[in-house]
């Protein structure tokens, strides 16, 4: 019999693994999306070039992963977009005006956004309300919170000069500086978004609460039923996707050393369609960290791209709509064939 | 020697009578069947014996200790485990991470992933569980297959008694037979089963005692010596409603 049962292991073979990865398709868009623009723009397959689609898909890939996540835990965050604002806000506010260093300011924003992340697990976990419905209360509120305050302190809808303020030189070079890789700088936001996207892969694969999240979002009444703290993973899951907020709304005012009060609303559905591109259900309990990365890769490359050719802006939405379509539709064959029973 | 005992055990939900005067045992290496029509007040007894529900009259022994369980993990802790017909395991992941979900192995900060592989054929094996390959997701098993996984599981993590929360209902003849031969192999392990089912031809063959449920209370407990499956199956549904149906439904 353990032959037999070995034998048919066998069978099932290679390609069957690999399709079963839930990014899968992303590595396909990938190469078809890079291959297109590669062939038709010299300076989109240069270093510089490299170097500078890389530096959305870092930050949106940051989101993306810690949203995949999320959504692999069966919960969205509406609110992870403009949450990026509000954490700028404080930063840039609280060092301008109100004579901060960096560092401390950034601990500041790192908590108030731990506290909406905390916030919206609760409220989830508590009320078994969707979390669609709570995250988009979070997110009309912040977007309220970060114009309101911004204007009662500065009368304008933006906050800037953080150049001056003590500390910055440091604190720019870790969050928003450059690297130099063979004579092309690359930005610092790079590694970070590697970091994150090895640190989730990990956690997700190699780690208990990695099995639970893909439990509470695969179904949380049988996760409960074993002992899984449902509650706890989702709570730690909404602060994760907090905590990321967080990092790209620091390197993003750093970066441009000032913070418009309506910024990174609209975000909120990128991210989700990132990681949906890198293979996560909407349903929850199926999907990968890397692939999230890699659909952030695909953005980023779109959006250069198309400015790289020489087209007008417009067409990325087209594009962007066109590959969400694409991927949910390979997506689900994919997992229809991973899940197709066999007898 | 008796693992679990109820003595005119009850549980009422605001004026609802759920369950009244339940006497049972189960002991080591013993199959209790658990039968009754819906409503009998199944779901109510095994949600006492297994932590969901506290009961509110009578007395609840375990190993002779009187318990009242606040939580399903308090139950687990005494080897009191329970498999739901329904959320046994989530279907998008591999049978190893269900098999060890909630109770994984540790290897410094992370999960031992090698290990829990490892383990799960091997315990799938000794069960006597064909499994193809312990990483295919558990979507792709038969309802059969998952119930055995589920019940491997629960003997692998230390359960002295199993309560099956209607194994078989949903299942063809022939899946059906895999469970309850699953069932026999953990009874022959030592574990004391309670197997609740309305089928009185699943439970007869496995079954050592029977104990049938009517609109909530107890009909009496049997040894498989003072009953055959047509007396079983004739109290089950009242015997004296079926010869009514049986004169209703007569050809004229």
């Amino acid at each position: 019999m353990t032959v037999a049962a070995d034998e048919r292991v066998a069978r099932v073979g290679m390609a069957r693994r690999l399709l079963i990865r839930p990014e899968l398709g992303a590595v396909v868009g990938l190469v078809v999306v890079f291959v297109f623009f590669a062939a038709q723009s010299p300076v989109f397959r240069s270093p510089d070039g490299i170097a500078n689609w890389l530096d959305p898909a870092a930050t949106l890939g940051i989101m993306a992963v810690a949203v995949a996540l999320l959504m692999i835990g069966g919960e969205f965050d509406l609110s992870a977009g403009v949450l990026t604002g509000t954490s700028g806000l404080i930063l840039v506010t609280l060092a301008t005006r109100f004579g901060f260093n960096v560092w401390p300011a950034m601990l500041v924003g790192l908590v108030v956004a731990l506290a909406v992340g905390l916030a919206n697990g609760l409220v989830v976990t508590r009320t078994r309300l969707p979390s669609f419905i709570v995250t988009l209360g979070t997110f009309l509120m912040l977007q309220g919170v970060n114009l309101g305050v911004t204007k009662a302190i500065t009368g304008t809808v933006q906050v800037s000069g953080l150049r001056r303020a003590e500390g910055f030189e440091v604190a720019n070079a870790v969050f928003a500086g450059t690297i130099d890789v063979g004579g092309t700088s690359f930005r610092v936001a790079i590694l970070w978004w590697i970091v994150v996207t090895a640190v989730a892969t990990w956690v997700l694969m190699r780690s208990r609460a990695g099995n639970w999240i893909f439990a509470v979002g695969g179904n949380e009444q049988a996760a409960r039923a074993v002992g899984v703290p449902a509650a706890r993973t989702k709570i730690a899951l909404f602060m994760t996707t907090a905590f990321a907020a967080w990092l790209v709304g620091s390197i993003l005012a750093l970066r441009y050393t000032s913070v418009q009060a309506n910024i990174g609303i609209g975000q909120e559905f990128i991210y989700i369609i990132a990681a949906v591109i890198g293979g996560c259900l909407l349903t929850g309990g199926y999907g990968s960290a890397i692939g999230a990365a890699i659909g952030a890769v695909i953005f980023g490359m779109a959006d250069k791209g198309i400015v790289f050719l020489g087209w007008d802006a417009d067409w990325f939405k087209f594009f962007l709509g066109a590959m969400l379509l694409l991927a949910t539709l390979a997506n689900r064959l994919v997992r229809r064939y991973a899940e197709e029973v066999r007898h | 020697m008796t693992i679990l005992e109820t003595r005119g055990i009850g549980k009422t939900f605001g004026s609802v009578l759920a369950l009244r005067e339940v006497s049972m045992s189960v002991a080591a290496g013993q199959v209790l069947c658990v039968l009754g029509d819906n409503g009998a007040g199944k779901s109510t007894l095994i949600k006492i014996l297994s932590g969901v529900h506290r009961h509110d009259a009578g007395t609840y022994l375990v190993d002779g200790q009187e318990v009242s369980f606040a939580s399903p993990r308090e139950a687990l802790d005494r080897g009191i485990a329970t498999v739901y017909q329904d959320l046994a395991m989530i279907p998008l992941m591999s049978v190893w991470r269900n098999f060890f979900l909630g109770s994984e192995p540790r290897k410094g900060l992370g999960f031992d992933v090698a290990k829990a592989r490892r383990v799960a054929r091997e315990e799938l094996r000794a069960m006597g569980i064909d499994i193809r390959d312990v990483d295919q997701p558990v979507g792709t098993l038969s309802g059969g297959e998952r119930q055995s996984v589920a019940i491997a599981r629960a003997v692998y993590f230390g359960a002295r008694v199993l309560i099956l929360d209607e194994p078989t209902s949903a299942l063809g003849v022939k899946q059906a037979g895999v469970v309850l031969r699953y069932i026999a192999r953990a009874r022959d392990r030592g574990l004391g089963v309670v197997f609740i089912t309305h089928n009185p031809h699943h439970a007869f063959p496995v079954g050592d005692r029977f104990l049938l449920l009517n609109r909530g209370t107890s009909m009496g407990e049997y040894g498989k010596d003072d009953i055959t499956a047509q007396e079983l199956t004739a109290l089950m549904a009242g015997g004296a409603e079926l010869e009514e149906l049986a004169h209703e439904l007569r050809r004229e």
